[in-house]
């Protein structure tokens, strides 16, 4: 029998990590303490990285990749997937997390870009990526460039969940326009959305984005993970909402619990008692820098 | 004939489409009643740990074993196999298999996600190569004498069954090969 021949880096492959991430809740860790307890609750995934949002809201000045140290400290310390970001554009970085051997890398707007006109090109990697969108043309220009998986942006580290809808919403709501339009409107589809046809075409024939949709930034109750479930999010991403509330090991668990149950209230009812305080919530109208408005 | 797709955590959807195309009507099972009127159930790959606590946060554990017990066939892909198993290296402490298939398994047994792959398999019974992708896999390292072993990469064995529980280390649902999810309903139907 002839041995078989592996090829690692594919798409397939690629792709296939963020398909096992679906039903789930990826959790910001800042250290190796807060990545047990993520893993204890049941988080598919930990998103390694130094500050959660509210505090780079709160500190200001330039955020970038994390230390390798902490990083390598949080993959040591769970079993599960470890994901860890690198600024926009930052490919150097994005090298440095791919020598770690992280599972997936976030090039998210969350730390601030190093590159104002270019993202990575991500096809040069075997590490998947995900990348941030706030509407179909965003998400399928990163697809572009070689992203595996997409999640909606909402405006991180705000507990406030109104940015996430709206980014959800537009995604879907273009997707089933495309849909629904003719031949000959996919071209203007195209011109509009700034995105490859072929990538238009895709999504008009199928329904839905080539890879996984996720939703990001604002996520900070049971109820939340349950609406963007229900608007369409395949899985949900929670930074400051479980580390920034009262008992984090308890509503990280019910945040679980909730996506797992999202389309039964009384299951995400009943996981939603006595959590104690959630997070601070933040207005979008008083931001000092929206963050959704990084990428392009 | 209706086959449960444990849709705790994972990979359920593209299990439930394959299912679908080998003629079969997909349920998602999230809860133990939910998992009172199937004829077989999948289960998905995804991350083991999340789905053996949300088995038994949701009660769906118990039940499961009882009808493993009655003769229910599964089929396990990837962290599927890893809860199906009699031991887990590598795992969490807290992490205990439902030891439905005599069979120990390595958890990310062939590396992280940089060490995934895809490779062509020779599979007993199959006429030609099924494109096997592994994804942050289990490598099994023993098989007891009562299982069958269907497919092996290197050595160590992909696709194993005992009775009727199958379970592979790749992921079968995100190609569009519908053969090993067909042999899964034929196992099901000779035992219904």
């Amino acid at each position: 029998m002839n041995e078989a021949v592996r090829e690692t880096g594919t798409q397939l492959v690629k792709r296939g990590l963020a398909e096992m991430l679906k039903g789930g809740v990826i959790m910001d860790v800042v250290d190796a303490e807060q990545a047990r307890i993520a893993e204890d609750a049941g988080a598919a995934a930990v998103m390694a990285l130094e500050r959660v949002p509210s505090d780079i809201r709160k500190d200001g000045g330039v955020a970038r990749m994390s230390d390798p140290e902490m990083i390598e400290g949080i993959k040591s310390a769970v079993t599960i997937p470890v994901m860890a970001k690198a600024r926009i554009g930052h490919f150097a970085e994005a090298q440095i997390l791919q020598s770690l051997e992280v599972d997936y890398i976030d090039e998210s707007e969350v730390l601030t870009p190093a590159d104002e006109t270019h993202h990575i090109d991500k096809w040069a990697f075997e590490v998947p990526f995900v990348c941030g969108a706030t509407n179909l043309g965003e998400a399928l220009r990163r697809i572009s460039e070689g992203a595996c998986l997409i999640r909606s942006k909402g405006e991180a580290g705000t507990g406030n969940i109104v940015e996430a809808v709206r980014h959800i919403r537009s995604i879907t709501g273009d997707i089933r326009k495309l849909v629904q339009a003719d031949s000959a409107e996919l071209f203007d589809w195209a011109k509009r959305l700034q995105s490859p046809l072929p990538l238009i075409q895709e999504v008009a024939e199928t329904g839905r984005l080539p890879v996984p949709i996720f939703c990001a930034g604002g996520i900070a109750t049971p109820a939340d993970a349950s609406l963007v479930m229900q608007l369409g999010a395949e899985s949900v991403f929670v930074g400051s909402g479980i580390f920034k509330s009262e008992d984090p090991a308890r509503r990280a668990q019910a945040i679980v619990e909730a996506t797992t149950n999202f389309s039964d209230a009384d299951k995400v009812a009943k996981v939603s008692r006595g959590l104690g305080e959630a997070m601070p919530g933040l207005e979008i109208e008083n931001l000092e820098t929206r963050l959704s408005d990084r990428g392009w | 004939m209706k086959v449960g797709v444990l849709a705790l955590q994972g990979a359920f959807d593209r299990h439930a489409q394959e299912l679908s195309l080998a003629g079969a009507t997909p349920l998602e099972i999230r809860s133990p009643r939910h998992l009172k009127d199937v004829d077989a159930l999948v289960i998905p790959g995804g991350e083991s740990t999340t789905m053996l606590k949300l088995a038994e946060s949701l009660g769906v554990r118990d039940l499961l074993c009882d009808q493993i017990q009655d003769g229910l066939p599964i089929l396990g892909t990837c962290a599927g196999m890893i809860l199906l198993s009699r031991t887990i290296l590598d795992g969490r402490d807290d992490q205990h298999p439902l030891g439905s298939i005599d069979i120990d398994v390595r958890r990310n047994g062939y590396g992280r996600q940089l060490a995934s792959f895809e490779a062509d398999l020779q599979i007993a019974g199959f006429e030609t190569p099924f494109r096997g992708v592994f994804i942050r896999a289990p490598l099994v390292e023993r098989v007891g004498e009562n299982v069958e072993v269907l497919a092996s990469v290197e050595g160590h064995p992909v696709f194993c069954r005992q009775g009727k529980i199958m379970t592979t280390s790749f992921h079968p649902e995100l190609v569009s090969d519908g053969r090993i999810h067909e042999l899964f309903l034929e196992l099901a139907f000779a035992s219904s």
